[in-house]
């Protein structure tokens, strides 16, 4: 007797969304460990400069006459969820194409590799916003926030941190060692990114030569973004600038992710 | 193409038909215009040496590689256009386990089930059931990591099984495996086929291809150089029984002559000569009458070993 088989094809966002069971499945086992370096990280940075540090800063035109604190607690609600996104596109994906291989058994089922990169999207998406409502929740008992802006922030956050994670799946889908070009994009990139991109000051101190290092840099569109959602003052125009251009990154990011991703996955 | 099947239900019972598939990677040719019949049922093999075009023939099947020439149906599908409706029907052990080593067994059958649109219930309930299959239920709960090599190929064996395939593609299923492990393997994959599951191996061991096979295809450098029952193959292209005869490495040579009318063909091994005859008792007397006194001597049945060496020169495993 012939067998039949059970199995069928599901739409796409549906196997997205499966991949992000999947993803939550291991994450109900793991989350304390991860909420811990995710969420942990920033409020340590939070506490350490915007009440720490920032004690020692007077109020002034630059911080628009607001506390400290509330100058950088957007900006580091978007700089952890940024740091969040790249790690989280990095070696867990390469991990997926090189050491655990599970990429290549989610292939094997009617789950396709453009429908697999969405759903680890969708999922960072999903890590990015548990560990910005924790932030966000602490920040608040500081009183880090003037008002309901920071909601709009923590959209901000999320989507910034996509911006950055598309790409950088694509290199990861891309790296065929053991990943040491990660260690030197956290290095040289990012962390260099978070220092000087409008996080802890504003860009206007950055020598007016080095300034274009700043404005491409997708954090400085984020945090003026976060900023203009928590305290105001940023023009509508502006802000549909910020927005545009992290949609262009996460556009030709996803090009090419996707791209990459059926050129390892499909063979 | 007009595809016939043995019976009427024609079509539907073609599994896998290709001709003349070419696959390249630039400017290397893995597989080399081969062509492949699988019927509903059956327990169809690749065997051939590493590097033979097996795995890659496979991948074009599993609808995860694009074919670069000839033509392939799997299902009565094209995988180029109906990959994923291929998919959903099949299962895949691919050769290097790709579990979710953190989660628990059980774990990974209900997450791998789902990508099938399998429901929640439907998923628990296969699970269970693939678990015992798989003689897994007391470690169901247990993390992956820790778990046996034999223990994770079973699991990765009932991972493939969630979608009840109607073909189940087993690329080297037993590599690495310690011989026990082996056996209990090929008797789930025995179990499997008797229920009507159709099985596509490929495979480098011919214990394997004898113990699972229907039928095989014997391939070498990406192209397809015999096809038949293992019994078959080797009544085609062996004897009856082998006369091994072992010697101090680099003296065989010497003992050609004096024993080659002894049998239909003589193999030239590093350590050993193998006589081809149909009467492996009597060519030992022969040669001891002759007076050649190897360090040891063995009669046996001939194997797909032999007809690999036969058709190939090499042997399988190096």
């Amino acid at each position: 007797m012939a067998v039949v088989s059970t199995g069928k094809v599901v739409g796409s966002w549906r196997a997205a969304w499966l991949r992000v069971e999947g993803h939550w499945t291991w994450y109900r086992r793991y989350w304390k460990s991860n909420l811990y370096s995710s969420g942990l990280q920033p409020l340590l940075f939070l506490a350490a400069m915007g009440i720490g540090f920032g004690s020692q800063v007077e109020p002034g035109p630059a911080t628009g006459g607001l506390s400290y604190l509330h100058y950088v607690a957007p900006a580091l609600l978007v700089a952890g969820a940024v740091q969040n996104a790249i790690g989280e596109a990095s070696f867990p994906v390469l991990s997926g194409f090189k050491w655990q291989k599970d990429f290549f058994a989610v292939t094997a089922t009617p789950v396709t590799a453009g429908q697999l990169l969405g759903g680890q999207l969708i999922w960072v998406a999903l890590r990015l916003l548990i560990a910005s409502v924790v932030y966000a929740l602490v920040a608040g008992l500081f009183g880090a926030w003037l008002g309901f802006g920071v909601f709009a922030a923590v959209l901000v956050a999320i989507a910034t941190g996509i911006a950055c994670a598309v790409p950088m799946m694509a290199i990861a889908a891309t790296t065929y060692d053991e990943g040491t070009r990660f260690t030197s994009i956290f290095r040289f990139l990012v962390m260099p990114m978070i220092l000087f991109a409008g996080t802890f000051f504003p860009i206007a101190q950055i020598p007016a030569g080095l300034r274009w290092l700043a404005w491409i840099s997708p954090l400085w569109h984020g945090n003026e973004l976060a900023r203009g959602s928590a305290l105001g003052g940023l023009g509508f125009p502006q802000a549909l600038g910020h927005l545009a251009y992290l949609a262009a990154l996460f556009a030709v990011g996803w090009v090419l992710a996707r791209h990459y991703f059926y050129k390892r996955l499909v063979v | 193409m007009q595809i016939v099947g043995d019976d009427a239900n024609g079509v539907d019972d073609v599994m896998v038909e290709a001709k003349a598939l070419v696959k390249r990677f630039g400017q290397f040719e893995a597989v080399r215009g081969v062509d492949v019949h699988v019927r509903r049922g059956e327990a169809f093999g690749f065997l051939g040496p590493n590097g033979a075009g097996k795995s890659s023939t496979m991948r074009m099947i599993a609808a995860v590689s694009p074919r670069s020439d000839g033509e392939l149906r799997v299902l009565g599908m094209d995988p180029d256009r109906d990959g994923p409706r291929i998919r959903a029907r099949l299962g895949v052990v691919p050769q290097q386990d790709n579990l979710d080593t953190e989660l628990t067994a059980r774990q990974n059958l209900h997450v791998y089930g789902r990508y099938f649109g399998l429901s929640r219930a439907q998923v628990r309930a296969r699970a269970d059931e693939l678990l015992d299959f798989a003689q897994l239920a007391e470690r169901a709960d247990d993390e992956v990591e820790p778990l046996s090599g034999g223990m994770k190929r079973r699991l990765t064996i009932a991972r493939s099984l969630v979608n009840d395939p109607e073909l189940l593609l087993l690329d080297e299923p037993t590599t690495g495996l310690d011989p026990q492990a082996r056996h209990l393997l090929w008797d789930r994959l025995f179990r499997l086929k008797t229920t009507g599951v159709t099985l596509i191996i490929t495979t480098h061991y011919m214990d394997e291809a004898e113990q699972l096979c229907d039928r095989l295809v014997v391939m070498d450098d990406g192209k397809i150089v015999a096809e038949g029952s293992p019994a078959e193959l080797i009544a085609r292209y062996s004897t009856r029984e082998v006369l091994e005869l072992r010697f101090p490495p680099g003296e065989q040579g010497a003992v050609i002559p004096t024993v080659e009318d002894l049998g239909e063909r003589v193999e030239v091994l590093p350590d050993r000569l193998l006589i081809y005859t149909g009467a492996g008792e009597s060519a030992l007397e022969q040669t001891h009458t002759r007076g050649v006194r190897p360090l040891s001597s063995l009669v046996r049945r001939s194997t797909l070993e032999d007809v690999f060496l036969r058709l190939t020169g090499r042997t399988l495993v190096e």
